[in-house]
């Protein structure tokens, strides 16, 4: 079960992976500035937009920086994240539905 | 899960190698699930409170682009240099590992700055704690994480101490590790903040 896994071992002495998610961040946090002020799209959509961005952007920590797929359990932690994501969705928009839904 | 070998990871990086420092870095990950959960419910809150401000100031009216943008890219940055605090670690590099944490400790210390400074100016404007529906449930969101940082700061320096008295250990690049995950983590929940406080409370003022 506890075999060497070779991919983890970061042999490379350039940070590629950081570097990467660095960059992408920064164009992600700049593109949601941008469709927000900017686009001059309908608010629904600027919303559905900037919030794609702000998963996108979690996902690029998870996996460039917090290496959450590493070692053997990487299985179980991307398990764990996933599930508390799906409760955290739930209490967010499930709040926020029942609290708007039937009056205005 | 339950085997024996100890000191078998022998292709892993150390903060890996022994059982605990592994199941230390899982029980981590469960313990981030936990405040997944506890951030969800104060966003849920601040998402169901906006608009409620009692006919005080709005957050049209006092949220200010320019400040969050620089607290944004302060924390982004520091995220950053904290992930290469971990490959200088895995490179085997005491020194790097300093200069890394150090510089991701001051970016988040600057973002604290901006916090603190934007907070004050709220509260000068009319906006406390006690104003509105609204303003509770923002400073509570926004503070909550602040203090996360505050002790993550607090909690980084003091593993940088242990670092220099005992060195690269199993034991302590597990804790540099986990509080790296720390860190990012902060990271993930400020960028929802950005997108569900500042931008969606602007977007929706000229939307």
């Amino acid at each position: 079960m506890a075999k060497p896994q070779a991919a983890v071992q970061n042999k490379r002495t350039f940070p590629f992976k950081h570097f990467v998610g660095y960059l992408f961040s920064i164009v992600l946090t700049l593109l949601a500035v941008w469709v927000a002020f900017e686009s001059e799209l309908p608010a629904k959509v600027i919303m559905n937009v900037i919030y794609i961005f702000a998963f996108l952007q979690a996902a690029l920590q998870l996996l460039m920086f917090m290496h959450i797929t590493e070692t053997s359990n990487g299985r179980i932690q991307t398990g764990t994240i996933l599930f508390a994501v799906f409760i955290a969705i739930t209490v967010a928009a499930g709040s926020v539905w029942v609290m708007s839904a039937g009056h205005s | 899960m339950g085997n024996a070998h100890q000191q078998t990871h022998e292709g892993l990086p150390l903060e890996y190698r022994s059982e605990t420092g592994k199941l230390n870095i899982l029980g981590f990950w469960i313990f981030l699930g936990a405040e997944i959960a506890l951030f969800s419910t104060l966003f849920a809150t601040y998402m169901v409170l906006t608009g409620r401000t009692a006919g005080g100031p709005t957050p049209q009216e006092l949220f200010e682009m320019k400040g969050v943008l620089t607290q944004t890219f302060l924390l982004l940055t520091s995220s950053f240099t904290c992930g290469l605090a971990i490959h200088q670690m895995r490179l085997g590099n005491l020194k790097g590992i300093y200069v890394w944490l150090g510089l991701t400790l001051a970016l988040g210390a600057g973002f604290l700055g901006f916090e603190i400074y934007e907070f004050m100016q709220y509260v000068h404007e009319g906006a406390t704690i006690g104003t509105s529906a609204f303003w509770s449930a923002f400073f509570v969101l926004a503070g909550t994480h602040g203090v996360h940082v505050a002790f993550g700061i607090g909690w980084i320096g003091l593993i940088m101490l242990q670092l220099a008295k005992r060195g690269l250990t199993p034991e302590t690049s597990a804790k540099v590790f986990i509080s790296s995950l720390y860190w990012h983590f902060l990271d993930v929940v400020w960028i929802f903040i950005f997108t569900s406080v500042y931008l969606s409370g602007m977007v929706m003022s000229h939307g």
